[in-house]
């Protein structure tokens, strides 16, 4: 009886042994957690999880003060990849956020611009060319659609656009799984 | 490369009906001139050419509407004479049935071609020779529509294949091309092989087609560096890298190209365009449509390019509201309107039998029998592309089982017992990863972007609590007293002459 | 809405082509059987397949899909057949339908359906009633001979239902467990070597359950492979123990005409959704298949050892699968 004691024991330090000495040899010096996180998350740098930006937002995850379900623009799709990879369960997308949009673009009407240069310093990834008194308008192709420009724009000449679906755009979409309608 | 006279055999492939007889029976039929050409300014794999005419103005045959931009592009031209009635968004043959920019031309009946300078390719270098094909419009006539030119401009070819393969059922124009046109054919590869200065080339055709093997053996009797090699009659062997395969032994992946091993491949239409183009100035205007299927008169036509449809069904014998299937029965797909043009993409138009229409398009479950595994010519492993893509776990899809390597020739739908649309699986799946990556690629510069801006407020907000700090440093006690009493005469100045303003 | 046409023709092949073809290879074994055995085993056959098509359709109700296209495809009807025909045809119905309930809902359906179920359910279903029940499933009716009278008899059939009349059942245990009886006893096993003179009846049920499987191969249904690497492994590592020591261990052709190996070979393990997908997988299944099933039959508990063998390396495919990945087309 004691003898099986002892064996177990021991064979259970050694394993403890082995164990702490591969977490400490064997450590992966990979991708700190937060550039993980911000990897996934979307980059539209709105604002609509509560967090001045992704980077923020990651950070805050990281550091388990917010929840993985905040981010509208990464989806339904994101959470889950988020929730995969902090293995933590799945949560629906928290409405108070804000809802999943189709990707727009944000446009401005030139001819009620009046170059106050408010949306240029408001725009988190520098997309709009101007300059004070000059007319100001947005790079498309830079654009992430945050809308944080329309609120600054005294005049109200900023709108977005959904971006329209083209042959260059267009996805082969999901085949249609009969089995179970038919039911 | 070293050439044998040994066919080799790939893997997998099926061997379906081949329903060619009905549509080679008569000869290329010619329709008269329509009246509406609906041209698409984008007919092409790549950026969309630069439009050169407007509305109203007077087009001749062969003129170009679009020139290309650079990198990958291609030109477009008028296929007869008449007046550009409107330039906007029309209906095209596409999957999605989403409509794109076209040029529609109004004919005048006259069919006057533009005047073109005759290439003389003995004086024109070879940059110069890949200027002048730049603006000729070929692309890929197999219905890949590469451009043409940026496969010819390269110098390290020394093996042409010519893919007179043909291999999906129900099409016949490249056979009734070689048939019927062949000194244009063979003018057309030797011509390839002049300008590129390729020593060999092979002509790749299927035993199915024995009387153009006929009429190319009398052509090629004498020739020494074009040779032919009839395989047997297997779907996909018309495949690019198929067709390599069983003409050199040599197999390549999705990750390198054939230029890559001095090897270049292309279509009989593509060679003909070719040899029109060299020979007569000619760009690429009319195209062999094969009109086929559920038709009383199936035939192969020369179409111009623009042509409507309708009036090809009609000269066939079909009805206006059929089911369409531009393209073969295997890689084809149905046409989401009929009340489009020929394109240069467009082979075949297969007006769909009874048997085509699915009746049962229940999807069960997979029962992980493997006939997909053994017919598939690029060796992958359908079934596990198929619960990876149904399950939309698509990071294993790319690396591990090489769904871009699929071709999506349909051979493992086509055997599937349980129904499965395995091919629109990989497009979808395909789709998606391709989006995937362009959102992280953009989602990257935004990142880049940001992180930028959030540097250059800090730097600017650095740079200005330092010129203050110099500004302060800078000016001593005793200045900084005689600032202000400047400062102060300057006020009491303003005031007093605000004061005389005022009486 | 998703434009499932392409592509628009396709090859005249389903589920129930298949498996219908799997019955057809298995018919000539069973008029051997009731010509040996009497038309017992068609009550079960009856009986058995019936009970399974019924809880199929129960399972599919419960998991609300369709039924008339899953129960149609004769996957269930198979399956049932392969386990009715393992068994012993004169074994209580009440004993079968316990196997059938559990081939079906709990190997079957519970894992989630055709195309889901990690295990071969006739396997399960007989490895549930061998380890519950091992008296009744070790006792196997003996033949007299071949009766034609068995086929004329077979208008009759439904009377077995009654069990007052008496039908003159000879039992007693088949070739492998008298052997393994022995063995356990120390007593010396004096059995002739196999010749095709000497077939008994269940032998030349087996070799028509090999000739059906040729049958199969030909029709391609199933590939060589798995049918060809199990015999040549049971083959083969019978033969190693049958040259250590003769008077133990039995001969190779023993072992292939005994027990399920034929029936195995080319009907059980062949079963597509538990058996690895890949060619070198399938291969490598079949020959561990083989040398569990030897170790089982010489020196496990139990006379024959096909049906765990099957369970346990169905457990292993995942892992066989993952290693047999062959290369695709350019990446050599």
């Amino acid at each position: 009886m004691i003898a099986a004691i002892l064996i177990i024991l021991s064979i259970t330090a050694f394993i403890g042994l082995v164990l702490g000495y591969a977490s400490i040899k064997l450590k992966t010096d990979g991708d700190p957690i937060i550039d993980r996180i911000d990897k996934i998350l979307p980059q539209t740098q709105c604002g609509q999880c509560g967090y001045p930006g992704c980077k923020p937002y990651a950070t805050a995850i990281a550091n388990g003060e917010a929840d993985i379900n905040q981010c509208p623009p990464g989806g339904d799709d994101g959470v889950h990849k988020l929730a995969d990879l902090l293995g933590v369960e799945y949560k629906p997308l928290n409405a108070e956020h804000g809802e999943t949009k189709p990707k727009s673009i944000a446009i401005i009407d030139e001819s009620t611009c009046i170059g106050c240069t408010l949306c240029i310093q408001a725009c988190p990834v520098d997309a709009i060319i101007g300059a004070a008194k000059q007319m100001h308008t947005i790079v498309e192709k830079e654009c992430t659609g945050c809308e944080l420009c329309l609120p600054p724009c005294p005049v109200d000449c900023i709108e977005m656009v959904e971006i329209p679906e083209t042959t260059d755009n267009w996805k082969w979409k999901y085949p249609i799984h009969p089995i179970k309608q038919q039911h | 490369m070293e050439l044998t006279d040994k066919i080799f055999k790939f893997f997998g492939g099926i061997k379906p009906n081949g329903h060619k007889s009905i549509s080679t029976m008569n000869p290329i039929k010619r329709l008269p001139i329509p009246k509406k050409l609906i041209i698409p300014v984008r007919q092409h794999v790549g950026k969309v050419p630069n439009i050169k005419v407007s509305v109203g103005e007077r087009v001749l045959k062969g003129q170009i509407l679009a020139e290309p931009v650079a990198n990958i592009s291609a030109a477009t031209h008028s296929s007869s004479s008449g007046t550009v009635i409107a330039i906007e968004s029309n209906k095209i043959p596409h999957p999605s049935g989403l409509p794109d920019l076209c040029i529609t031309i109004e004919t005048d009946g006259k069919d006057e071609w533009i005047k073109n300078d005759k290439i003389d390719r003995s004086r024109l270098s070879s940059e110069a020779l890949y200027e002048v094909m730049k603006f000729s419009g070929i692309v890929g006539l197999g219905g890949a529509t590469f451009p043409t030119h940026i496969k010819l401009n390269s110098n390290k070819i020394k093996t042409l294949i010519v893919n007179a393969a043909e291999c999906e059922p129900y099409i016949t124009c490249d056979d009734m091309a070689m048939q019927e046109k062949t000194k244009e054919f063979i003018e057309g590869i030797q011509i390839t092989m002049d300008i590129l200065k390729i020593p060999h080339a092979i002509i790749g055709i299927e035993d199915n087609k024995p009387k153009a093997i006929e009429k190319l053996k009398i052509s090629l009797s004498g020739s020494k560096n074009i040779s032919i090699k009839v395989v047997p009659t297997i779907y996909p062997s018309g495949d690019e890298k198929r067709l390599i395969y069983l003409m050199l032994g040599l197999k390549i992946s999705k990750e390198k190209r054939p230029v890559d091993f001095g090897i270049q491949v292309f279509n009989v239409a593509t060679l003909i365009s070719l040899g029109r183009f060299f020979y007569h100035s000619e760009p690429v205007i009319s195209r062999i449509v094969t009109v086929t299927g559920a038709l009383k008169r199936p035939n192969n036509y020369e179409a111009l390019i623009g042509t409507p449809i309708q009036e090809l069904i009609k000269d066939a014998g079909g009805s206006p509201n059929q089911d369409i299937i531009m393209g073969g029965p295997m890689m084809g797909f149905k046409l989401p309107h009929t009340d489009v043009s020929v394109t240069k993409a467009m082979n075949c138009l297969l007006a769909m039998t009874d048997d085509m229409k699915s009746k049962d398009t229940f999807e069960m479950p997979c029962i992980r029998c493997t006939k997909c595994v053994e017919v598939c010519p690029a060796q992958l492993q359908p079934q596990e592309l198929y619960w990876h893509a149904k399950s939309k776990q698509f990071e294993k899809l790319t690396e591990d089982y090489k769904l871009f390597d699929c071709i999506e020739c349909g051979c493992c739908s086509y055997v599937c017992p349980s129904n499965i649309p395995l091919v629109q699986y990989y497009r979808y799946a395909k789709s998606e990863i391709r989006d995937q990556l362009k959102s992280s690629e953009v989602a990257d510069i935004a990142r880049e972007r940001n992180e930028f801006r959030l540097y250059r407020i800090e730097r600017e907000k650095k740079e200005r609590a330092e010129r203050n700090a110099q500004r302060r440093a800078q000016t001593s006690d005793i200045d900084k007293k005689k600032l202000i009493e400047e400062k102060k005469a300057a006020i009491a100045e303003a005031m007093k002459r605000i004061e005389e303003k005022e009486k | 809405m998703a434009i499932i046409d392409s592509p628009a023709i396709k090859e005249r092949s389903t589920v129930s082509i298949v498996m219908f073809t799997v019955i057809l290879a298995l018919l000539p074994s069973l008029f051997l059987q009731i010509g040996f055995f009497g038309y017992q085993i068609l009550g079960n056959l009856f009986i058995g397949i019936g009970f399974a098509l019924f809880l199929e359709a129960i399972c599919l109700r419960l998991r609300n899909y369709p039924i008339r296209p899953f129960v149609l495809d004769g996957s269930a009807f198979v399956a049932a057949w392969l386990l009715i025909v393992s068994v012993p045809a004169n074994i209580p119905i009440w004993t079968l339908l316990i196997g059938i309930f559990f081939s079906i809902v709990v190997a079957k359906h519970a894992y989630g359906g055709i195309g889901s179920n990690p295990f071969n359910p006739a396997m399960i279903g007989y490895a549930v009633l061998l380890i519950s029940f091992p008296k009744i499933m070790t006792n196997w009716p003996v033949s007299e001979g071949f009766e034609v009278n068995n086929f004329i008899q077979f208008f009759e059939f439904f009377s077995f239902l009654n069990t007052n009349e008496v039908y003159d059942a000879v039992v007693s245990a088949t070739p492998l467990d008298q052997i393994k009886t022995l063995l356990f006893l120390g007593e010396e096993v004096n059995i002739l070597p196999i010749s095709f003179s000497t077939l008994a009846p269940y032998q030349m049920i087996a070799l028509l359950y090999f000739l059906g499987g040729l049958f199969l191969v030909y029709k391609k249904v199933i590939t060589w492979h798995l049918p060809l690497s199990l015999i040549l492994s049971i083959y083969f590592f019978s033969s190693l123990l049958y040259f250590y020591d003769q008077s133990t261990y039995m001969s190779p052709m023993f072992h292939l005409l005994n027990g399920a190996t034929f029936l195995a070979a080319f009907f059980i393990i062949t079963d597509p959704v538990s058996s690895p997908t890949t060619l070198k997988g399938k291969v490598i299944f079949g020959i561990l298949i083989g040398l569990i099933t030897v170790i089982i039959r010489n020196y496990g508990g139990y006379p024959d050892g096909i049906a765990f063998a099957v369970i346990f390396m169905n457990i292993c495919v995942p892992l066989i699968e993952k290693f047999t990945q062959p290369k695709v087309f350019g990446y050599e």
